[in-house]
């Protein structure tokens, strides 16, 4: 579910984070960049885990702040294909069931991934699995765990 | 920003858990919150999956423990982070963490592995008290 990714940026602290230590001001910078935000082919970014190389800092021409190249790794939520979740539905539309894991919304389960059959009933809103030939009938109401 | 590698090592929950525990522990002696707004809310919702999740129970030393036991078995590091994770209790759920777990493995293997899991990884208490019930 969570990975740790190596990245490396180059941090800008501006002049008045200089009484801080060097490593608590770039923390800081990189958790108001990149947590709760989603990283294109990476994830979903949760918190910095370590900073692994910090090289000099440098201040450039017509600019107070400083600049250091770091290498860290960051918690990432991304989940991979086959592993098994527990997310509670959120609602349910003709495109499939929306799954809630909490921290993270977007989860959808298209119709061809329900178990079959089910079927998508209009007034209620709701998915029904019939399980065995129509003798149980299960709602997937909102709020009900599931595993994905 | 520059991705040297995008999965350089897997996390189970309970590494996550711990981490982010830290998190908030040192957020909440700072007095200026507002610029980690961010940080917080995804912090705060995290815990709050996680403390639903098994992972909310175990340590260090058992995951060791656990993950020694399970060697014998050949399983792949995802189905043992997921056994980890999800922390199964009936022979339905190996069978969806554990691929072509019928070829791979017997029927007592299984019920190996269920046993291993309800004894070195603990679990919620009230399924403890339950345990205990039915012993007496």
């Amino acid at each position: 579910m969570f990975v740790l990714a190596k990245l490396q940026d180059v941090v800008r602290i501006p002049p008045w984070q200089f009484n801080k230590p060097l490593t608590e001001a770039i923390t800081e910078e990189l958790n108001r960049k990149l947590s709760n935000r989603v990283l294109y082919s990476v994830g979903l970014c949760i918190a910095l885990h370590d900073i692994v190389k910090l090289e000099e800092s440098f201040i450039l021409p017509g600019d107070g702040a400083s600049h250091s190249r770091t290498t860290f790794r960051y918690v990432v939520f991304r989940p991979y294909v086959d592993e098994v979740l527990t997310g509670r539905i959120k609602s349910c539309s003709s495109d499939g069931v929306q799954v809630s894991l909490g921290f993270f919304d977007d989860i959808l389960i298209p119709p061809s991934a329900l178990q079959q059959p089910a079927r998508f009933d209009e007034a209620e809103q709701v998915w029904i699995w019939e399980y065995e030939d129509g003798k149980h009938s299960l709602f997937m109401d909102p709020g009900v765990a599931v595993w994905e | 920003m520059e991705i040297l590698d995008a999965s350089s090592a897997v996390l189970c929950n309970f590494e996550v858990y711990e981490l982010l525990q830290d998190v908030k522990k040192q957020s909440s002696g700072k007095k200026k919150k507002s610029q980690q707004k961010n940080l917080a809310t995804i912090t705060y919702e995290t815990l709050r999956f996680l403390e639903s999740t098994p992972c909310k129970y175990q340590s260090e030393r058992c995951i060791r423990e656990f993950l020694l036991a399970l060697t014998k078995f050949q399983l792949t590091k995802s189905e043992k982070l997921q056994l980890l994770n999800t922390r199964p209790t009936s022979a339905v759920e190996i069978q969806l963490i554990i691929e072509e777990s019928e070829e791979r493995l017997k029927d007592e293997e299984v019920e190996e592995i269920l046993n291993l899991v309800k004894t070195l990884l603990p679990g919620p208490p009230e399924e403890a008290a339950a345990d205990g019930a039915e012993d007496t």
